[in-house]
């Protein structure tokens, strides 16, 4: 029996759950919880948020995510991975800026828009 | 004339200025003093919102972008770069004057009807909770580095101790450990943490960062640049045991020490204040003091969640636009509302059975953390007009009841909102 506390989402359900076989699980206030202490028992998995250079952007730094979750232990590989890559604006939300980051089969996408910054508007407000 | 005029463009002001278009008004102006919307949200690179509002889970830059594309879809006229300097009784036939300040217009003063005040807060700083040592570089705001680090690419340091179990502090410190910094410790002086049990997992447990309650830090040493701070263990009264102390090399202290809303504009426009929230005073409706002004989201409460703000925002932006419609109609009685036994505070701090238009909704903090516990709502005569039972309390966690119409006909004010755990 581990005790585990989801973390799917803001709630914060404390779960019991058992590899088994069988698997169980009980203190979930919803599928997602029983998705989570399976995977936590088994191969547990993150979502990864970061951000990557991006040139000709209004900001210096660009957000990206992966698409899926990837194996907790792989985080830094990913991180690793990220801090090579160099996006350039426009970036549209949504993005792929790498596919199969890490030979994790997730791909990173940006998570928001970036306008390139104005030739003109270089020195300007805009920018920085 | 405006008929509607919004103060910030962060999800609060998104969320007020869309809900009022929604509900009919037509002139409404949103002024961010930001080169671009979208508030704090932009540093939150992390995920977790919008689990509430769209059933899925977004990071920050795409929640807040969900919501600058819907407004993108109506005619709301926004003005970046814009600070706003006072909100003023109106001249010449005006109920409010809002003026402002930008290098592209200069200072304007602009006509309105109806003011949503949506400027969120800021952080406590080091002054703030008086640490004692010396005043070297590398003390920072937990949001002060999460702007540094997300948006201009810029690592405050090598090794952190973070002060404060809030939740920008946790993802912080997740935050700087994939950026290859050392988070050492995360020290809080309560014996509970403050901020959500999943960030606790999934950004102190998730990479071994250890967490001590009960403890505070008593010094920060260093001449140039931080280079060590003292950790001191506290008693039940938060007073540090002398002999307690230990010794952390680092050149990063990160403070994550609670969030004080940025009034003020409503304090200089004359609102009355509630001293335990720091935001204005409001009704049902999210109205202030002051007929024609209205306020949500952190500016008048510190939220845990986006999406509450949002859908407080909302419940701000429709209110007033059916007082700009409406002409300013008549509210009726009033109930004060207190927070009794264990409740920290509520928002609303008044309501007006006669003008609402379903539940009263109500969001309150408890002042410590319980097992199984029971709110309940006692009207002026000693009444119990309702009781909820909660599986458990924090005060990390915003808390919220929904009392229906019908119980609060005939009740008499002031009605008390307390919470007591309920021993086996």
């Amino acid at each position: 029996m581990k005790e585990l506390i989801c973390i799917t989402c803001p709630k914060g359900c404390r779960l019991r759950a058992e590899a088994g076989p069988p698997f169980t699980v009980t203190g979930n206030a919803c599928p997602r919880g029983a998705e989570y202490a399976r995977a936590e028992l088994t191969h547990p998995v993150r979502t990864l948020t970061t951000t990557v250079r991006i040139e000709g952007g209004v900001h210096r730094r660009l957000p990206v995510r992966t698409n899926a979750p990837v194996p907790k232990e792989r985080l830094f590989d990913v991180m690793d991975e990220a801090a090579k890559l160099c996006a350039h604006a426009p970036v549209k939300a949504g993005q792929r800026i790498a596919a199969d980051v890490a030979g994790t089969g997730a791909d990173l996408v940006a998570t928001r828009a970036m306008d390139a910054l104005d030739a003109a508007d270089e020195n300007g407000s805009g920018g920085r | 004339m405006y008929e509607l005029i919004v103060i910030g463009g962060g999800p609060a002001g998104l969320a007020a200025a869309q809900a009022a278009w929604q509900a009919g008004l037509r002139r409404i102006l949103l002024l961010e003093r930001d080169c671009e919307l979208g508030g704090i949200l932009n540093q939150c690179i992390h995920n977790g919102f919008g689990l509430h509002r769209f059933g899925e889970e977004l990071t920050g830059p795409e929640y807040a972008g969900r919501f600058i594309e819907q407004l993108a879809a109506t005619g709301v006229e926004v003005r970046l770069d814009t600070m706003v300097l006072a909100v003023q009784p109106g001249a010449g036939g005006a109920p409010h004057t809002v003026r402002t300040l930008s290098a592209a217009r200069g200072a304007e003063a602009l006509e309105t009807r109806a003011v949503v005040l949506a400027m969120g807060c800021r952080e406590r700083t080091r002054g703030a909770i008086s640490i004692p040592g010396q005043r070297p570089a590398g003390v920072y705001t937990a949001g002060a580095a999460q702007r540094l680090l997300n948006m201009e690419g810029l690592l405050v340091g090598r090794r952190a101790v973070i002060l404060g179990s809030g939740d920008i502090g946790l993802i912080m410190a997740r935050r700087l450990t994939l950026e290859g910094a050392k988070v050492l410790a995360c020290v809080e002086v309560m014996p509970y943490s403050g901020g959500l049990v999943r960030n606790i997992v999934q950004c102190l447990e998730d990479f071994d960062i250890p967490l001590y309650l009960s403890h505070t830090i008593t010094d920060i040493r260093g001449r140039g640049r931080v280079e060590s701070v003292v950790v001191s263990e506290v008693g039940p009264d938060r007073a540090p045991i002398p002999g307690t102390e230990r010794v952390f090399e680092c050149d990063t202290v990160l403070l994550s020490v609670g969030l004080i809303p940025e009034n003020e504009l409503t304090r200089a426009a004359g609102a009355q204040m509630d001293e335990r929230t720091k935001g204005a005073a409001v009704g049902e409706d999210m109205q202030t003091s002051i007929p024609g002004i209205f306020a949500c989201g952190n500016v008048l409460h510190v939220h845990d969640l986006a999406d509450y703000v949002s859908a407080e925002s909302e419940r701000a932006g429709r209110a007033a636009a059916r007082w700009v419609l409406s002409g300013g109609g008549e509210t009726g009685g009033a109930l004060a509302l207190c927070a009794g036994e264990g409740v920290g505070y509520t928002v609303p701090q008044t309501l007006h059975p006669g003008a609402l238009e379903g539940p009263a909704e109500v969001f309150f903090r408890v002042r410590s953390p319980m097992g199984e516990a029971h709110i309940t709502v006692t009207d002026g005569a000693g009444r119990q007009l309702a009781r909820f039972a909660r599986p458990r309390l924090a005060p990390g966690e915003m808390e919220h009841i929904a009392l229906p119409q019908k119980l609060l006909e005939g009740a008499c004010g002031p009605l008390t909102v307390a919470a007591k755990e309920v021993r086996a």
